[in-house]
């Protein structure tokens, strides 16, 4: 599959704002993407994108891999690209990172690996893990610390978890320079300390930079629509949408519960043509639930702000916290968000 | 549907009205104060806040002329920005010759924002009004903000020589079209 046949991700239907908004340097991708930006009347973000669609390559991901990444709950963290990582290293850099992470537990510093030294680094790849065979390849961290008894039958307890990705990436990216990786998205699951020595070292070795990435309200109503669109044969739980009322002193959150096969009724009166989702969509289709919420209790919704969204697909937290619930549409989750994460460390 | 017309009043002696329209009700009403504090003793301003146009019509002979109307809209709800769209419609044509700005606020927690900075850039550039930023919940920049305002204001109202309001928006209008180029 070539990039041809993913119109829906590639630039030419704009670039987020926030592209433009610190538009101040110049260095060559930034000038492509200027040049991208001047085709749209107003630089909107792409108005209109594809409805997550499992990708041909995603068969080549080994479903146990799959499904050790799926029900986590994973920090987002943005990366910028990497000088000089090698996919033929990977073992050398379980080495290094070991030590380095023995060096810090030696200093005292706080390294939860649970007791002793007795832990292991593993590099390993995620092949399939893209949507078009230019974006480079995914792989996971994983630090398993060895119980103390060495008892053969005594599980190896995964104490951090950590992978990298870039979806549909490729053609946002197209001038990084021959020695940079680029894998803009990074994913966490495990103790924040743990992040944030891993994300130390990985600066030092690669020379690049671990930010959160938060998702902005106006992003949620996209994931919302997004993922009511897609066809599921049977919904797990229920659409839920959760309101955070800004003015009280004490936060106040209001969670809206729908029925996932309603949901998908509304959306499929809202949606017009197929495969693809625009911005006057996804604006009716959370207007029309607001306006039900207000029909029954006269709290208008949309002076609140949006900061939770959960389906059957995944659920995402204005934190930058997600949760994949279902493997078909992996990878249309993951596109989505490897774009969030490319304009952010923009 | 009484339409808001900039001229069909007298102009009072000396005084200045602004009217601030908006759904952030709390917001205004800070802005409007930080609006009476930045001109005391320098010039005569009234600070009219309506949440919605169109203005009730039983006071409507208390009313000063308004000069000035400056929709508030913030990043984080579209219920403000609902309630701005709606109101336009309520604005005789000729407040846009250069009687009508377009504030907006939130603009520094981009993780909050619920509405895109595109949809308010276009609004501003369909009603060819000039647009400003500044965050109203800091009380720095909320001052600076009313600062800003009173000026445009003393144009608006005829107070400085040799300036009007429609003079004031074609000298704006180069950063306008500026904007609508580069995105």
């Amino acid at each position: 599959m070539d990039s041809s046949n993913v119109p829906e991700f590639t630039p030419k239907h704009g670039v987020p704002p926030r592209l433009r908004d610190y538009f101040t340097g110049a260095s060559s991708f930034q000038r492509q993407l200027a040049s991208v930006r001047k085709q749209t009347p107003f630089g909107q973000t792409p108005s209109r994108r594809k409805i997550p669609q499992c990708s041909p390559l995603q068969e080549n991901i080994d479903p146990q891999k799959i499904a050790f990444l799926l029900h986590k709950q994973w920090t987002l963290y943005t990366l910028t690209p990497m000088y000089r990582f090698s996919y033929t290293n990977l073992k050398q850099y379980s080495t290094l990172l070991k030590c380095f992470l023995a060096a810090e537990k030696q200093k005292g510093l706080a390294v939860e690996m649970g007791e002793d030294f007795n832990f292991k680094v593993t590099f390993s790849t995620l092949s399939g893990m893209k949507g078009t065979h230019r974006d480079p390849a995914a792989f996971l961290i994983q630090i398993v610390s060895k119980s103390q008894q060495s008892s053969k039958n005594a599980e190896d307890k995964v104490v951090w978890t950590g992978w990298f990705c870039c979806v549909y990436g490729d053609s946002l990216l197209e001038n990084v320079p021959d020695d940079f990786t680029c894998l803009p998205l990074f994913l966490a699951n495990g103790a924040e300390s743990n992040t944030a020595l891993i994300g130390t070292w990985f600066q030092k070795t690669f020379d690049c930079r671990f930010t959160r990435l938060t998702i902005s309200a106006f992003n949620l109503s996209w994931m919302a629509a997004m993922w009511t669109s897609c066809n599921m044969e049977h919904y797990g739980t229920a659409t839920e949408l959760l309101w955070s009322v800004p003015c009280s002193p004490q936060s106040l959150d209001i969670s809206y519960a729908i029925n996932p096969e309603d949901a998908k009724a509304l959306w499929d009166g809202v949606h017009q043509t197929p495969e693809e989702i625009t911005q006057e969509e996804v604006d009716l289709f959370i207007d029309c639930l607001c306006s039900h919420f207000h029909r029954h209790f006269k709290i208008n919704l949309s002076a609140t702000r949006l900061v939770c969204v959960s389906t059957s697909v995944a659920s995402a937290h204005t934190d930058g916290k997600i949760k994949i619930l279902c493997s078909k549409y992996l990878i249309g989750v993951l596109a989505f968000l490897t774009e969030l994460a490319i304009f952010q460390i923009e | 549907m009484a339409l808001l017309r900039p001229l069909d009043k007298l102009p009072t002696l000396d005084v200045a009205t602004i009217l601030l329209l908006g759904a952030e009700e709390t917001l205004l009403e800070q802005l409007g104060v930080a609006i009476i504090k930045a001109c005391e003793g320098s010039a005569k301003v009234q600070v009219h806040v309506a949440s919605c146009l169109p203005l009730p019509t039983d006071r409507e002979c208390f009313r000063p002329r308004i000069d000035l109307i400056v929709f508030v809209l913030s990043l984080r709800s579209k219920y403000s920005l609902r309630t701005v769209e709606a109101s336009l419609p309520h604005v005789d044509a000729s407040f846009f010759l250069g009687k009508v700005c377009f504030l907006v606020t939130g603009v520094r927690q981009e993780p909050n924002a619920s509405i895109h900075m595109d949809t308010v850039r276009k609004m501003a550039t369909t009603y060819h009004s000039p647009l400003l930023f500044g965050d109203l919940e800091v009380e720095c920049f909320r001052a600076s903000v009313a600062q800003r305002l009173i000026q445009i204001l003393q144009i608006c109202a005829g107070h400085v020589p040799g300036l009007s309001a429609l003079n004031l928006l074609s000298l704006m209008k180069p950063s306008l079209e500026l904007t609508t180029q580069e995105t």
